[in-house]
């Protein structure tokens, strides 16, 4: 039995352990904002925060997060919009927008401990995710907006 | 033409608008289709344009417009509604969107070609004219004035002597029993008082999709589905010979394997066919379907190897092909001496790689089938569904949910062909998920491509005869497996249209056929034409110690409008008088580009340099100036792009800046690493680690969009950024290092 917390909410998890996190989210919670894009850590689309580091949870199996706390994009910006998910929208970064959860995952696990992030942090933490629409010149402004916001 | 009629009573919008509200339908018809009737049947993707909408008006205000195009990230869905809003002279904070079903009666829904705006711009301002006419006659009714003395005013009818007002939602009963005013009588909106058209709006879906509420296909649910995951044929035409899931059916959740059957005939949109492992949940499908054992009996596309078949498209592009248009004599001008100069140039087959894989949930009950999927073309789904499933089109209804990417796959839907055709065998709603290894395998792949350039020069490097010829599988082999030749749109993108100002040019295409499936990739045929045309003038520049941007100025010609006189011409569907090919236009952006650059008047340390090109499609013209730093180990670094674009009247500038940002970032994969290849007709490329794409990393740094300001016509948006940008990139690298790339990806290149 797997317990583990999601955007605040405590749940309990009985299936195949080996089963990958992002399938817990999206087909038992519902949670379909994390999204899935290439099933091998690749693209970084189903990234989010465990215990408040992102992680990809199309390979996290459920095994690996009992006792942990899973944050969502739905669960980002608790009581608001998160400062990062405000300069995505000031930016206008998204184009289709599919790739955008696990970006702005990635983008304030990345601000959690570089207050004030260089074009290298930014490159160097964001390269693990692709956006084929190529919204990265925004995502990196964005980056630097949230940043501002948040000091 | 179009006309327009009240349908208030006609419930177009049940559900969406209550009784009483007031509802106009527009439909447009060009001309050209009128002879022939309308038509309901094939060729969808490359011909019917007789666009439609419909907008309604509750009594407390509300305005909804029905988004009837596909949203794939360039903001069609909000920017169509935008231009409706603006010409009936809407709040835009009090309009709703609502994504209109796969119903020919919205006319083409085909999200494609970047002709969403192009298309439906006059018939959004007609639609937005025709109601604010009869808003106005009902309040002009209502106060016993005439109309003429009353004015739309966001959202209300001012009585202008008096300063009365009446909002739109008060009127909507009234305006709903009076008849449709004629064309001749809609007053359109002078620019001055544009709201949106030029100023533009975010995405409409924005706040949803920052907060993970945005509903893509991926995300679609129907009550009782089951999950599914197909083991498709390897081979194009390869057939199931037997399958072992004794140990597919072990894994927990699996509930049982059904087979999907091949395509019949020419394989079109069908489905490949295969074996699918049903499951509750979509791990479980995965799962299964890596235990089943199939064995397959493959056809003769078994023999598609790509290093040979390379051999063959290229030793075809040097031998003559069939005219596609011609003026002058070629031949006399090789034979008359000068210095000729000729280069081969390859692009590989891409994939499109949209983020989200290819998804579709679908419920076959009592002879209906009802999809959820995203998809570039619901009425596509319609008949391909229709024709899977024994039924007729008018039975499938299909939602479109927002696309995860589109890139032109999404308007081909053998995937939700196969949901569709799963709900019918399990008796339950099915949901087909693709891992992204399927989304690379079993694509419709962006055609490889030879194409031979060869000119002859007079003493001042200037080309007296030219000759192109270009080789590739073509499009259209999924109608007719054994069509070698390319149709005239793909030789419109950037062969047969090439602007140049030579006495003597021909262009030819040579014969291919097709051993995967070809589809359309954002920009088409424009991606090698655009590579081998615009590096070659740079070779004849470099070959003539000209500079680039002179030279090409000078092959481009006077400004003028390009002659097409016996040359098939299909110009995107545009009208030639409407639209022409304009040396004019096709000069200023790459002046502009040169001149914002700062072309000619920068230093580059060793390895670096810039370079150029210039190309129009989807009837925009767009010059790149890409600047780039190669490094010892042949890293390609992009600090720097430069990008000018004449794309007509602009309705929605920021969005549009953003495709043209990211279709410089779409260039750096194909050029930098895009390439799928084939094995023994299987597929040898299966995720982002082989068939990598530009991260962060490798990405232009900086892109800057310089839009012209222009009263042309509406053009293409999401297209036309690609094409040029590749060369110059590629004529960058020569600046850069003195090594020529004729050959796509960069990968195999040599710059180190």
């Amino acid at each position: 039995m797997v317990k583990v917390r999601v955007n605040g909410v405590d749940h309990s998890y009985d299936g195949d352990p080996a089963m990958p996190l992002l399938w817990y989210l999206r087909d038992e919670l519902r949670l379909t904002g994390t999204k899935f894009g290439c099933g091998m850590s690749l693209c970084g689309a189903c990234t989010v925060h465990k215990d408040g580091v992102a992680v990809r949870s199309c390979i996290t199996p459920m095994s690996a997060v009992d006792g942990v706390e899973i944050t969502t994009v739905e669960g980002l910006g608790a009581g608001g919009l998160h400062p990062v998910q405000k300069a995505w929208m000031q930016i206008n970064v998204p184009q289709c927008g599919y790739c955008q959860s696990g970006q702005m995952m990635q983008a304030s696990s990345l601000l959690k401990t570089k207050k004030n992030p260089t074009d290298e942090d930014i490159d160097a933490a964001m390269s693990g995710n692709i956006c084929r629409c190529g919204t990265y010149q925004r995502i990196r402004a964005a980056v630097k907006a949230a940043a501002r916001e948040m000091a | 033409m179009s006309t327009i009629e009240n349908v208030s009573r006609r419930g177009f919008l049940k559900g969406v608008v209550s009784a009483g509200a007031f509802v106009l339908s527009v439909r447009y018809l060009p001309e050209s289709l009128h002879a022939e009737g309308l038509p309901g049947n094939a060729r969808v993707d490359h011909s019917t344009f007789h666009p439609g909408i419909f907008l309604g008006i509750e009594p407390d205000g509300t305005v909804y417009i029905v988004a009837h195009r596909s949203e794939m990230g360039t903001t069609s869905r909000t920017s169509l509604p935008l231009i409706l809003a603006d010409e009936l002279e809407a709040d835009w904070k009090r309009v709703k969107l609502e994504q209109a079903l796969g119903d020919e009666r919205y006319g083409s829904q085909n999200t494609d070609g970047s002709h969403s705006i192009r298309e439906f711009y006059e018939p959004m301002r007609k639609a937005g004219a025709t109601a604010r006419l009869m808003l106005t006659r009902a309040a002009a009714n209502q106060w016993k004035v005439s109309p003429d003395e009353c004015k739309a005013d966001l959202h209300t009818i001012v009585h202008t002597p008096t300063g009365r007002r009446v909002g739109y939602g008060e009127l909507a009963a009234a305006a709903a029993k009076l008849p449709v005013p004629k064309a001749e009588d809609l007053k359109f909106k002078p620019k001055s008082a544009w709201r949106y058209i030029g100023k533009g709006s975010p995405s409409y879906d924005l706040p949803q999709v920052v907060t993970g509420k945005a509903v893509y296909g991926m995300d679609a649910r129907m009550d009782g589905m089951v999950y599914a995951s197909i083991e498709r044929p390897p081979v194009l035409g390869a057939k199931v010979k037997s399958f072992d899931d004794r140990d597919a059916l072990k894994v927990a959740g699996v509930s049982q394997t059904v087979s999907v059957e091949p395509f019949q005939g020419p394989w079109g949109f069908q489905p490949l066919g295969g074996v699918a492992v049903i499951a509750n949940n979509t791990w479980a499908a995965f799962q299964g379907r890596k235990k089943l054992r199939v064995e397959w009996e493959n056809g003769p596309n078994a023999g598609y190897n790509s290093d040979p078949y390379r051999k063959e498209l290229q030793e075809k592009s040097r031998t003559p092909g069939k005219v596609a248009r011609n003026h002058g004599d070629v031949d006399s001008g090789f034979a008359s001496g000068g210095k000729i100069i000729e280069a081969d140039y390859y692009v590989p087959h891409l994939a499109h790689a949209a983020m989200e894989p290819l998804v579709a949930v679908a419920e076959f009950r009592n002879g209906k089938v009802t999809a959820w999927a995203p998809t570039q073309n619901p009425q596509a789904v319609q008949e391909t569904v229709a024709k899977a499933c024994g039924i007729t089109k008018d039975d499938v209804i299909c939602h479109v949910t927002l696309l995860g990417g589109g890139f032109g796959r999404k308007s081909k839907p053998d995937y939700v062909a196969e949901a569709a055709v799963l709900s019918k065998k399990v008796g339950r709603p099915v949901k087909v998920v693709w891992t992204r290894e399927d989304d690379i395998r079993f694509d419709f792949y962006h055609s490889v491509a030879a194409v031979y350039m060869k000119a002859a020069v007079d003493s001042a490097g200037k080309p007296t005869a030219w000759l192109q010829r270009t080789v590739f599988p073509p499009i259209l082999s999924m109608n007719n497996p054994n069509e070698d030749h390319a149709a005239d749109f793909e030789l419109g993108m950037g062969m047969t249209d090439v602007p140049f100002d030579i006495p003597n040019l021909r262009v030819e295409n040579g014969a291919a056929n097709a051993h995967v499936r070809i589809g359309w990739l954002r920009s088409v045929s424009n991606i090698y034409h655009a590579f081998a045309v615009q590096t070659f003038a740079d070779e004849l520049a470099h070959a003539a110690k000209r500079d680039p941007v002179d030279y090409m100025l000078e092959l481009i010609g006077p400004s003028r409008i390009v002659d097409m006189a016996g040359v098939a011409n299909p110009n995107y569907g545009g009208n030639y008088e409407q639209y022409p090919n304009d040396t004019g236009r096709l000069r200023k952006v790459l002046e502009i580009a040169a001149e914002k650059s700062g072309w000619g008047k920068r230093k580059f340390a060793k390895g670096a340099g810039m370079g150029i090109a210039v190309h129009r499609s989807f009837l925009t013209y767009v010059a790149n100036v890409v600047e780039v730093q190669v490094s010892d180990d042949g890293t390609v670094h992009i600090p720097r792009v430069e990008t000018v674009v004449d794309a007509g009247l602009i309705t929605n500038p920021e969005t549009a800046r953003s495709q043209f940002e990211g279709a410089a970032v779409f260039g750096t994969s194909i050029a930098l690493s895009g390439s799928i290849t084939a094995t023994n007709g299987a597929i040898d490329q299966s995720n982002f680690n082989n068939y990598p794409v530009a991260r962060m990393r490798e990405a232009p740094v900086r892109t800057n969009v310089h839009l012209v300001e222009s009263d042309a016509p509406p053009a293409g948006i999401g297209e036309p950024g690609v094409p040029p940008f590749i060369p110059a990139l590629c004529n960058a690298i020569f600046a850069a290092t003195g090594k020529r790339v004729r050959e796509l990806p960069l990968s195999k290149a040599k710059l180190d």
